[in-house]
C-alpha cells in the first residue's frame, strides 16, 4: 500500500510504568493475586464552570456504572481515595526529566500536577493526575526525525478484574504506579515506522533502569488518520508487535469506510430515523436462538428499515469490515448484546422466509439495508437509536473515535474522543521547582545510550553486533548482560532471548512470562552441568506449561544428567558399529557419527564434549 | 493567590488578571496560554499558565522576562438560575455555611471557591429537586474552623424561622472540622423542634467526582420530608463504600478520622438511623416532630474555655487561663484525673468564681472521680463530673449554660440536666 500518496499521519503515545513506587503515596508498585477487603463507589459527572459537561465522562455515567475495588495487602487509604495524596514521588519526577533530557526536550520550570476527569471507575477519585514534564524533543529512527510533543508524569489506573452488566470490579494494587506518557508529532507515516519508533523509545526508557518490565507495564496510544478520514486513536495497546499491524488495518477500516461515503453519496442516501417497527409477530416461532432467548425474557423484536444502505454493513469482498461492527458497538453501549443486519441475513438460525417477511413488513427496496435488536424494548430501542446515530454519521465519512485494540491487530468502538475541557488543578499536591541543580545533577549522571551498550556489549561478551542490536530491540539487553556476567556462556544467553524465546512463542507460548529468577535457575544449573544447553529450550517450555520449577522441568523433559562413562560407552560402541564408515572417511565420518549419537543423547551432553570423545575415538582406532 | 513581588509588577504593567491570555518571552523561549493564580506552594518568581492542552506549568521570571497581554478574559454573565417550585411537593430549607460541601473549582482558572450559592450547591445536586422544593441560603460562607461563638447564634436563628415558617427540615451543608460543635450548639439553642435540623459535610468536595457530598445531601433530603425526627442531627457517610450514611445525635458525634468519608462516629450510643437509598431504618430512641413553635435559646457565653490534661501540664497555665475565663471544661485522663498540681489550680480557680467541668479524653466511656484519691481530691477542690458527655458538647453547653443563668448553682442545675441526648444514662455493652 502506499502509505505517502493515502496521507497516512499517525502519532503514537507510550505509556511505561515506573519502578520508583506509587506516586503519591508510599506503596509498592508491585501487583498481587492477593485481595482482602472490597469497596463499592459510585462515579459521577461534575459540572465545568461553564455548564458544559465532557462527552466522555457523559457517555460513561449513562452505562450508570458503580464500582467494587478490591484492597491488596499493601493497599492504603490514598488508593482508596480516602487520604489526601502525598507529595509527588521525587524519583518518579527525576526519572522523568532523565528521559526528558535523553529525547533533548525542555523541562516546565516548574511541575503542576492536573486532574484529568476518567469516571469509568479505574480511579477512585474520578480523575487521574497528571503533569506535564517536558515539551519539543525529538527521536531518530533509521535517519529520520520524528518530534516528540510532550513527556508527562501520571498515575496508572487500578486493574480491572471483572465485568457483569453495570458493576465493574476494579483492583487497587496498579493505581497510583508512575506513568511516564511520552507523545511524538504525527509525523509517523508508515506502519513499520510505527514499530521502529516504539522500539526506539522502549530502549532508551530501558536505558534508565527506572522502569517496571513485564507484560503490562509499557502500552501504547496510537492516533492515525488518512487524508479524508479522521483521527481514530486505538487505546492501551500491550504487544509491540502488533503495533504495525494495527496501524494497517486502521488504514483498511477508514479507506473502506470512504467508499461507503461515497457509496451512500451516490445513491443519494439521506438522514435515518430512529423509528423502529415491532415485528416480534414474524419471529413467534423462529429457530435463532438469540431472537427466542429474548422473546422468552419477554423482550421485543425491533426491525428498522436503512433506505439506500444495502451492502455497506457487512465486509467488503477482500473482509474489511464495514459497518456492522461499527454499529453493533455503539447499540452496545445502550446494554445489547448486539444485533443483525440485512448484510448478513438469512444466517444465525433467521430463515429466508422470516427475511422475506421482514422485507415485506418493513417496505425494504433492493437498494435498502434494514437491521433488528431483540431484548428488552426500553434497551432495544435506545440501542437503535444508537446504531442509527453511527450510521448517519457514516453519510458524512468517517468518525473522531477511540477504539479498543484486539489480539488479531482488529480493533472495536470503544469510546468518543474525549474533549479537552477536562482537566483542572490538583490543589492537594505542591508544585514542584524545576531548577538548574537539578537539571546539572540530572545530565552528569544520564545513563549510557543504546548505541553505547551495543558496541560495549559486542566488546564485553563478544557476541555479534546484529546479536547486540537484536537483543535491544527484542529488550530484553539487560536481562542477556546480567546472565552472561554472572554465569558466562554469553553466547547461550544471547541464543535463549533471540532464538528460544521465538521458538517458544511459535508454540504458543508467552516466554516473556518467564522471571529473570527462573533464568537465573537455568544458567545456574548449566553451568553445574546439570544438563546440557540443548535441553534449554524443552526445559523453558516445561516451566511455561506446566509451572513447574527448572530442576523439577528438566527432570521430566528428560534432561537428567547422565555419567561420563555411560557416555564413552556409547562413544565406543557406535565408533565400533561404524568401523568401516571410520576406517574409508577418517576424521570426516565425525559428521554422521555425532548425528547417530546425538540421537540418544541430544540435550543430556553438551554437544561439544561429545565432539571430543568421538574425535579422540576415531584417532584411536585409525592409529 | 495573587502574585506579589517582581512577578506582580510584570503582569500588572502588562495590564494582565487571572483568565486572561498571555504571553510570556525569556529569550528565545515563548510561552503562551492562560494566567492562572498564584498556587501557595509555587515559587515566588513562577507564573502559572495554562496552555491550550489543559496542562498548568509553571514559567520562571527573571530580569529578562517579557509579559504580553493577548487577550482579555471575556466576561461571564452570571445567570442566576431560580429554583424552581412544586405545589405538591414539600419544604425542605438549605441553608449553606461553607466548608468542603460547598468548595467549588473554577474550571478556567482552577480556583478553589470556599462557597458557591446555596442555589448553585442545589442544581450541583438536581436530584434533591425531586424529592423537595428547596429554600436555600447562604449564611455564610467560611471554612469551620474560622467559626465562632456567634455564628452558632445566627444559624440557630435562622433555622428557627426556617420551621417556623413551614419548612419541614433544614439542611446545613457544613465544614467537617468543627461540624460536631455546631450541631451540639443547635441542640441546645434550639427547643421544640417541629423537623429535624441536618448539619452534613462532605470528606471529598462536590466538584469531585468521587464527592460523598451527593449521597449525603440526598440522605438528608429524604430524613427531612420522610421521617419524624424532631432533633439535631449529623448526617456523614456510614461506611468507606457509598453503601449507607448514619445519623447521628448532634450532642453525641464526634470527627474521628481526618480524611475518611466515615469519619463522624456516635460516641457511647448508637447512631439514631440508617439510610440505604430510599429505605431509613431508626436505631435508637428519639425525639419525634413537635407542633411547634420551634423556641429558640440563643442566649450565649463564649467566656469558657476546654483544656486536655496532659503529663506536665504546668499549674501556671492552667491558672492563667482560668484568670481570663468564667468556665473550663477539662478533658481529664481516664476516669477523668488531672494531676494533683493541677488539683491545687481547680481548688483556686473554683474559690474565684470559676465553672470547673470534668470529661474524659477517652471519649468512651463516663467520667468517675469516687475511684481513685486524685478524682476524690479533685471533687472536694471544686470539680463537677459530665458523665459520659463528650468533653466538645460540655464546652459548648458551659457556654450556653452561662448564657442562660448568672448563679453558679443555676448554671451548674443546668450542667446537670439531660437537655439534648447529650449524657446516656447506661452505657451498653
Amino acid at each position: 500500500m502506499d502509505y505517502k500518496s493515502l496521507g497516512l499521519k499517525v502519532g503514537i503515545e507510550i505509556h511505561q510504568q515506573l519502578n520508583t513506587g506509587k506516586l503519591f503515596c508510599g506503596c509498592s508498585c508491585e501487583l498481587s493475586d492477593v485481595h482482602h477487603k472490597e469497596l463499592t463507589r459510585r462515579l459521577r459527572p461534575t459540572q465545568s464552570e461553564m455548564g458544559e459537561i465532557d462527552r466522555a465522562a457523559l457517555e460513561e455515567s449513562e452505562r450508570k456504572m458503580h464500582f467494587r475495588y478490591q484492597t491488596v495487602p499493601h493497599s492504603c487509604l490514598v488508593e482508596a481515595d480516602e487520604e489526601p495524596p502525598h507529595d509527588a514521588n521525587r524519583r518518579a519526577i527525576e526519572a522523568a526529566l532523565e528521559m526528558s533530557m535523553l529525547l533533548g526536550m525542555t523541562p516546565v520550570d516548574e511541575v503542576h500536577f492536573m486532574r484529568k476527569i476518567v469516571i469509568d471507575g479505574s480511579n477512585t477519585s474520578g480523575f487521574q493526575r497528571t503533569a506535564l514534564i517536558s515539551m519539543g524533543g525529538r527521536v531518530e529512527v533509521e535517519g529520520k526525525t520524528i518530534g516528540v510533543t510532550t513527556l508527562c508524569l501520571e498515575e496508572d489506573a487500578a486493574r480491572k478484574i471483572a465485568e457483569h452488566g453495570s458493576e465493574v470490579t476494579y483492583r487497587l494494587d496498579r493505581l497510583g504506579i508512575p506513568l511516564v506518557e511520552i507523545a511524538t508529532e504525527p509525523e509517523i507515516s508508515s506502519p513499520e515506522e510505527v514499530r521502529l519508533v516504539a522500539e526506539r523509545l522502549g530502549s532508551l526508557l530501558r536505558a534508565t533502569k527506572k522502569v517496571r518490565r513485564g507484560i503490562g507495564t509499557i502500552r501504547e496510544d496510537i492516533n492515525i488518520s488518512v487524508s479524508g478520514g479522521a483521527r481514530v486513536e486505538i487505546k492501551g495497546a500491550q504487544d509491540l508487535r502488533l503495533l504495525h499491524l494495527y496501524v494497517a488495518e486502521e488504514v483498511k477500516r477508514q479507506l473502506a469506510l470512504l467508499d461507503v461515503k461515497k457509496t451512500l453519496r451516490d445513491r443519494g442516501a439521506g438522514r435515518l430515523s430512529s423509528e423502529a417497527k415491532d415485528v416480534s409477530g414474524i419471529f413467534r416461532g423462529t429457530r435463532c436462538k438469540v431472537i427466542k432467548g429474548a422473546l422468552d425474557a419477554k423482550g421485543v423484536v425491533l426491525a428498522i428499515r436503512l433506505p439506500k444502505f444495502a451492502r455497506v454493513l457487512g465486509p467488503t469482498e477482500t473482509g474489511v469490515k464495514r459497518l456492522g461492527p461499527e454499529m453493533a458497538s455503539h447499540a452496545r453501549v445502550a446494554g445489547v448484546k448486539g444485533l443483525f443486519h440485512s448484510d448478513e441475513l438469512p444466517g444465525y438460525g433467521v430463515t429466508v422466509a422470516e427475511v422475506e417477511d421482514l422485507r415485506a413488513v418493513l417496505l425494504v427496496e433492493p437498494e435498502d439495508a434494514f437491521f433488528l435488536i431483540a431484548d428488552e424494548e426500553e434497551k432495544a430501542r435506545a440501542a437503535i437509536v444508537r446504531a442509527v446515530d453511527r450510521l448517519n454519521v457514516a453519510i458524512e465519512g468517517v468518525p473522531e473515535e477511540t477504539r479498543d485494540p484486539l489480539p488479531d491487530g482488529q480493533t472495536v468502538y470503544s469510546r468518543p474522543l474525549p474533549g479537552k475541557e477536562r482537566m483542572y488543578p490538583e490543589t492537594d499536591v505542591r508544585p514542584i521547582l524545576v531548577d538548574e541543580t537539578l537539571i546539572e545533577s540530572i545530565r552528569l549522571n544520564l545513563p549510557e545510550l543504546p548505541e553505547q551498550k551495543i558496541s560495549r556489549l559486542v566488546k564485553h561478551f563478544g557476541i555479534s553486533k546484529d546479536q547486540a542490536e537484536s537483543l535491544i530491540k527484542s529488550g530484553y539487553e539487560d536481562e542477556f548482560e546480567l546472565l552472561a556476567s554472572s554465569f558466562g556462556s554469553a553466547q547461550v544467553v544471547a541464543r535463549i532471548y533471540l532464538n528460544t524465546y521465538p521458538e517458544l512463542e511459535k508454540l504458543g507460548l508467552t516466554p516473556s512470562e518467564l522471571s529473570l529468577e527462573t533464568m537465573k535457575e537455568v544458567m545456574a544449573l548449566l553451568k553445574n552441568g546439570a544438563f546440557a544447553k540443548e535441553a534449554i529450550p524443552k526445559i523453558l517450555a516445561s516451566v511455561l506449561e506446566n509451572g513447574h520449577t527448572v530442576a523439577r522441568a528438566a527432570e521430566t523433559v528428560g534432561a537428567e544428567p547422565i555419567g561420563m562413562d555411560s557416555v564413552r560407552e556409547l562413544c565406543d560402541r557406535i565408533v565400533r558399529e561404524k568401523e568401516k564408515l571410520v576406517r574409508e572417511r577418517g576424521e570426516a565420518s565425525i559428521g554422521p557419527l555425532m548425528g547417530l549419537v546425538m540421537k540418544e543423547l541430544r540435550g543430556k551432553v553438551d554437544g561439544k564434549v561429545l565432539s571430543e570423545i568421538l574425535r579422540e575415538r576415531i584417532r584411536q582406532l585409525m592409529s | 493567590m495573587k502574585y506579589a513581588g517582581h512577578v506582580g509588577e510584570l503582569l500588572d504593567s502588562a495590564g494582565a488578571e487571572i483568565g486572561d491570555v498571555i504571553e510570556i518571552r525569556r529569550g528565545k523561549e515563548v510561552r503562551s496560554g492562560i494566567l492562572m493564580p498564584h498556587h501557595d506552594f509555587s515559587a515566588p518568581s513562577v507564573i502559572t499558565l495554562k496552555l491550550t492542552t489543559g496542562y498548568n506549568i509553571g514559567v520562571l521570571v527573571d530580569q529578562e522576562t517579557e509579559v504580553k497581554l493577548v487577550l482579555k478574559r471575556e466576561a461571564k454573565a452570571q445567570k442566576k438560575q431560580a429554583l424552581p417550585r412544586d405545589p405538591a411537593k414539600k419544604d425542605i430549607a438549605v441553608i449553606s455555611t461553607g466548608g468542603t460541601i460547598a468548595s467549588y473549582v473554577d474550571y478556567r482558572t482552577g480556583a478553589v471557591h470556599p462557597a458557591i450559592s446555596a442555589e448553585e450547591l442545589v442544581f450541583s445536586v438536581p436530584e434533591l429537586l425531586d424529592l423537595a422544593n428547596v429554600r436555600a441560603k447562604v449564611l455564610y460562607s467560611i471554612l469551620s474552623e474560622n467559626m465562632k461563638v456567634s455564628h452558632w447564634q445566627s444559624l440557630a436563628r435562622a433555622v428557627a424561622e426556617e420551621l417556623n415558617s413551614g419548612a419541614v427540615g433544614v439542611i446545613i451543608p457544613h465544614g467537617t472540622d468543627t461540624m460536631g460543635f455546631t450541631s451540639a450548639a443547635l441542640a441546645f439553642m434550639l427547643r421544640n423542634l417541629t423537623g429535624p435540623v441536618v448539619c452534613v459535610g462532605a470528606q471529598r468536595s462536590s466538584d469531585r467526582p468521587s464527592s460523598d457530598a451527593i449521597m449525603n445531601l440526598l440522605s438528608a433530603t429524604r430524613l427531612s420530608i420522610d421521617s419524624d425526627l424532631g432533633e439535631v442531627v449529623v448526617l456523614m457517610h456510614g461506611d468507606t463504600s457509598d453503601t449507607h450514611t448514619l445519623v447521628h445525635r448532634g450532642t453525641k458525634v464526634r470527627k474521628m478520622h481526618s480524611s475518611r468519608r466515615d469519619a463522624f462516629k456516635s460516641i457511647n450510643i448508637d447512631p439514631i438511623a440508617r439510610i440505604e437509598g430510599p429505605k431509613m431504618t431508626f436505631l435508637t430512641e428519639y425525639t419525634r416532630r413537635s407542633k411547634g413553635s420551634v423556641q429558640l435559646k440563643d442566649r450565649i457565653d463564649g467566656r469558657a474555655s476546654m483544656l486536655h490534661f496532659y503529663p506536665g501540664f504546668e499549674a501556671e497555665h492552667f491558672d492563667l487561663i482560668a484568670t481570663k475565663v468564667r468556665g473550663i471544661v477539662i478533658a481529664g485522663t481516664g476516669l477523668g484525673h488531672v494531676s494533683e498540681e493541677i488539683v491545687g489550680s481547680i481548688r483556686r480557680a473554683v474559690k474565684d468564681g470559676v465553672h470547673i467541668y470534668i470529661t474524659t479524653q477517652c471519649l468512651h466511656g463516663a467520667v468517675n472521680l469516687n475511684v481513685y484519691s486524685t478524682g476524690r481530691d479533685m471533687i472536694t477542690a471544686g470539680a463537677v463530673t459530665l458523665g459520659d458527655m463528650l468533653p466538645e458538647t460540655a464546652y459548648v453547653k458551659l457556654m450556653w449554660a452561662m448564657g442562660q443563668a448568672e448563679a453558679p448553682e443555676e448554671v451548674r442545675k443546668i450542667m446537670l440536666t439531660n437537655i439534648a441526648g447529650e449524657f446516656a444514662e447506661r452505657r451498653l455493652v
